[in-house]
């Protein structure tokens, strides 16, 4: 522990997630003067982005994306400065459960930590900064519960564990611009990519060529992974979809098929595709499970956020992917931003209206970049129909997508949730997360984020404690170890 | 839940039903609390005239419905935490039995042989076997499937339609006008404002509920399961949180543990303070649900009146106009001799119980 921490009576900001916005935001704000306590639930800082596997960022080090790298460098190595000095502390596996405002007027973030994630670890703040990022979704199709049918994140880990490798068959499919990397990085590592499976068609990219003109990074980011993919011998199939896998124990084929201008497949275009892997993902979601808890209002389905990134409750910042999702480089100039406004205000010096002009113009244009590709990669708009009723749909509950369709066409479901009454469908494990706009799609209905107050399945037991008074018992030696809760509850 | 039995029922003496909700089948409240269907919480007295009728219909109902809405005649048992509370619940318990509840007594080996996992050094308890459980959802679905109404949802009520000499002909939606000359107000939590539509007044008021949910587990808590202090709540008048280990295990799997009880209007935050009491009530009721996690939490807001019983039949001041709402935390139970005894003001027969203590036109305005 570091004793005779400098900012020892400075305004504390509890920071969740360590990803691209966290880091930025905790940096900025440690650099002001604010005492920073960062939560993440992984054992290293970098959140999604930087946790890639080395194989496959180092396909992508050269060149372009080398000053990525070096933004990440510089990041770690920022954070390591400051918690030297005691500026920030970095609870690491620390999985955030659940944060609250306090009736003194801060804010207790409960944690879950150790091994088995079994012991609690709370952390009184005068303002949180909600930087947890999003996840990956999936849309069904018949057969893809099929052992080796994994995300696109889920290749990532395959990577980095050394599970896909050199040798391997691999198909990339779904839509948006996180196949590319996938499908670079896993050919990178040497596995045979048989195909790249873009749904949408990013030929219509370059007519929004305003919006893309402003962005030369990102241009050169896709010429990029376009050049890898050629010299991997990567066939790229846009406005093609995976209609299929097959496979008994596990995955042996795909058929894929082109689609037409409705979004559906093309007849006689059906082709079979052997390979070991598929690697799908249709886009992320923000995570709002903490922000809804606190009470923040959400904007369709992410946190709202405003000019300094402020959410609509008093002392609770947002950035990243949890308010919207664009890119590493756009959390990063979130992250900043949050974390700068956060510090002048905790200090009782409100910014001014053009604080931080280059992070505010960073932001704007990766805002309308990000807005071109949303509008280009979506999911196909005939995806619903290929999904068959024995089609399992909530995987963990195990729905099928007739079940689905029978609440909706026979029980009066008129909802997500009251498919979800009716089915069980969202409410295993996953509480949804993975299956709703799924869910959605299917019963005709639009998807709105599901109310989940525990960002984490909390043990009764700690449940049952939760905000105990950590000086009072002195029975919670995980709480007193924190130290932080104490100083500032006393502070704030 | 209560609209779905008034159209069962309804439909079933004969009459032409049209079902209307603004949202899906139980998008209420019905879609946001549990299914226990109970008698042993309730005193003797016109609530428990009732419970007593609606368990009788329920397994009726079970016969047609059972497995699709998961009817489960498990039983209660509600344990004393001191010997005193054994005392204060063995009273209740008599006072019971004198009305027609079926309550036996429990030593305390007896209690553990009926739920082995209870904490140790508990005094006894007392057994229900009446009280059983329904998926809400899954009921309120079934039942208007069954009875063959109209169903119209995504519809919502904006006037109730009256004649020039004030008696109701029917209601307006935001989809066009629907004619009948009867009209039930089963609008739950929302039933006051659809009474001020018909330029009536009943004060129905919302109660805040928070339900834990964890996850699968095979089956430990084999009985709905509570601590006596639970009865003084549900009488209770107060508006500060109160908060009793009601724990059950479910066919899929999850055990619920609810109800909190607060009085704070429609605040959808999610508080910790309550959610927290609803696991320590359970810890302490099943020590081995400490390291079992919940997954997650909802709440619901109970439509309750001011003496804490439901307003059912006709409405003195509004000719054709029937109420059927303020059940508060019954109103799954209460559902079927609600629907049952509607019907038969409805079609002119008298009905099986005195209405007189739901009268909605009880409350003067004052009373709200
Ligand atoms: C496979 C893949 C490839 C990608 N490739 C690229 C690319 O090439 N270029 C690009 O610009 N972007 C890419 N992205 C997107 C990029 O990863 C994100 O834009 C970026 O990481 C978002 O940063 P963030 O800080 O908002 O969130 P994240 O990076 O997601 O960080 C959020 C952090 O919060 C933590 N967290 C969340 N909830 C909790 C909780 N309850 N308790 C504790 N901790 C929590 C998480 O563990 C995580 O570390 C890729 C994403 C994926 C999945
Ligand atoms: C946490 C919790 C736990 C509970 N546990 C139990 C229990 O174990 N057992 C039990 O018996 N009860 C329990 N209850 C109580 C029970 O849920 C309610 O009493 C019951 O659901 C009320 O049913 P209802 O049909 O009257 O109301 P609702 O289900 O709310 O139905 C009213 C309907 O009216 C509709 N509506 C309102 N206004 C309009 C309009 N203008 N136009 C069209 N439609 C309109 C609404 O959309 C709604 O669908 C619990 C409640 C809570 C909150």
């Amino acid at each position: 522990m570091t004793d005779r921490c400098p900012g020892r009576d400075a305004p504390h900001l509890a920071v969740i997630g360590a990803g691209p916005a966290g880091l930025a935001a905790a940096l900025a704000a440690a650099a002001r003067g604010v005492r920073v306590t960062l939560l993440d639930a992984e054992p290293e800082a970098g959140g999604q982005f930087y946790r890639q596997p080395a194989a496959a960022l180092r396909a992508r080090r050269p060149q372009a994306l080398h000053h990525q790298w070096r933004t990440f460098a510089r990041l770690r190595h920022g954070l390591a400065r400051h918690i030297a000095a005691g500026r920030v502390r970095h609870a690491r596996e620390h999985h955030v459960w659940f944060a609250e405002r306090a009736p003194d007027g801060g804010f207790t973030v409960h944690a879950l930590t150790g091994p088995g994630r079994g012991d609690p670890a709370e952390v009184r703040a005068d303002a949180v900064l909600l930087a947890t990022g999003g996840h990956e979704t999936v849309l069904p199709f018949p057969g893809w519960t099929l052992p080796g049918v994994v995300t696109a994140g889920g290749a990532q880990a395959m990577l980095k564990a050394g599970l896909v490798t050199s040798g391997n068959t691999a198909v990339v499919a779904g839509t948006g611009p996180l196949l590319l990397p996938v499908a670079t990085g896993l050919a990178a590592a040497g596995v045979d990519v048989r195909a790249l499976v873009e749904s949408a068609d990013p030929g219509a990219l370059p007519r929004q060529a305003r919006a893309l003109a402003a962005q030369p990074g990102k241009l050169a980011e896709g010429a990029l992974y376009a050049g890898q993919l050629l010299r991997h011998r990567v066939r790229v199939l846009t406005r093609h979809t995976v209609v299929e896998a097959h496979g008994t124990e596990r995955l042996e084929a795909v058929t894929v098929a082109a689609l037409d201008a409705g979004g559906r497949t093309r007849p006689g275009t059906a082709r079979r595709i052997a390979c070991a892997t598929l690697a799908v993902g249709h886009g992320m979601l923000p995570h709002t499970d903490l922000a809804d808890a606190l009470g923040c209002r959400l904007a369709g389905p992410a946190v709202h956020a405003d000019d300094e990134q402020r959410t609509d409750v008093p002392g609770v910042w947002a950035a990243g992917e949890c308010t919207g999702v664009g890119g590493a480089a756009l959390s990063l100039a979130e992250g900043h931003i949050a974390g700068r406004s956060a510090a002048a205000r905790l200090l009782g010096a409100p910014p001014g209206p053009d604080a931080w002009p280059e992070a505010a113009r960073t932001r704007a244009r990766l805002r309308a970049f990000s807005a071109v590709l949303d509008a280009v990669y979506t999911p196909p708009p005939g995806w619903g129909e290929r999904v068959t009723d024995a089609t399992v749909v909530c995987r963990c509950e195990e729905v099928t997508a007739g079940a689905i369709r029978a609440s909706v066409r026979e029980l009066g479901a008129g909802d997500v949730r009251t498919v979800k009454l009716l089915t069980r469908a969202g409410m295993g494990w996953c509480q949804g997360r993975m299956c709703a706009p799924a869910v959605a799609g299917l019963a005709g209905c639009a998807f709105t984020p599901s109310r989940r107050p525990f960002a984490r399945p909390v043990p009764l037991g700690v449940l049952a404690r939760a905000g105990e008074d950590a000086g009072g018992d002195g029975g919670r030696a995980e709480d007193q170890g924190e130290g932080d809760g104490r100083a500032a509850g006393a502070g704030g | 839940m209560v609209g779905a039995a008034c159209a069962l029922y309804a439909s079933r003496a004969g009459l032409d039903v049209i079902l209307v909700d603004r949202g899906p089948v139980a998008g209420g409240t019905t879609g946001a609390g549990e299914g226990n269907l109970l008698v042993s919480d309730k005193e003797p007295g016109p609530e428990l005239a009732l419970a007593l009728l609606s368990t009788g219909l329920w397994a009726g109902l079970a016969e047609e419905f059972g497995t699709a809405v998961e009817y489960e005649a498990k039983g209660g048992v509600v344990v004393a935490s001191s010997t005193g509370g054994l005392t204060a619940l063995e009273e209740f318990a008599q006072g019971q039995r004198a009305a027609g509840v079926l309550a036996e007594p429990l030593a305390p080996h007896a209690l553990y042989d009926l739920e082995p996992h209870l904490a140790p050094g508990l005094p006894g308890g007392v057994h229900y076997p009446q009280d059983s459980q329904v998926m809400p959802a899954l009921a309120a679905a079934h039942l208007i499937r069954g009875s063959g109404a109209r169903l119209l949802t995504g519809h919502t009520v904006t006037a109730v339609l009256r004649t020039p000499g004030g008696a109701v002909r029917g209601v307006r939606t935001d989809r066009g006008d629907l004619l009948a000359p009867a009209v039930v107000n089963a609008a739950g939590t929302w039933g006051g404002d659809l009474a001020a539509l018909a330029g009536t007044h009943l004060p129905v008021l919302p109660r805040r509920g928070f339900v834990l949910v964890t996850e699968p587990l095979p089956r430990r808590v084999r009985h709905k399961v509570y601590a006596a202090d639970y009865v003084a709540d549900v009488a209770s008048d107060s508006a500060a949180l109160q908060t009793s280990p009601v724990v059950e295990g479910t066919a899929a799997g999850p055990v619920l543990i609810g109800a909190s009880r607060e009085r704070v209007g429609f605040d959808r935050t999610y508080s910790l303070p309550a959610l927290r009491a609803l696991a320590a009530g359970a810890t302490r009721l099943f020590p081995f649900l400490a390291d079992v996690h919940a997954l997650r939490a909802y709440l619901g807001f109970r439509p309750y009146l001011p003496d804490h019983l439901p307003a059912i039949g006709p409405d003195p001041r509004v000719p054709g106009l029937h109420h059927a709402c303020g059940h508060e935390g019954a109103g799954i139970g209460l559902a079927t001799a609600t629907g049952h005894l509607i019907a038969q003001v409805l079609t002119g027969h008298p009905p099986d119980l005195d209405l007189a203590p739901f009268r909605p036109d009880r409350f003067t305005e004052e009373s709200a």
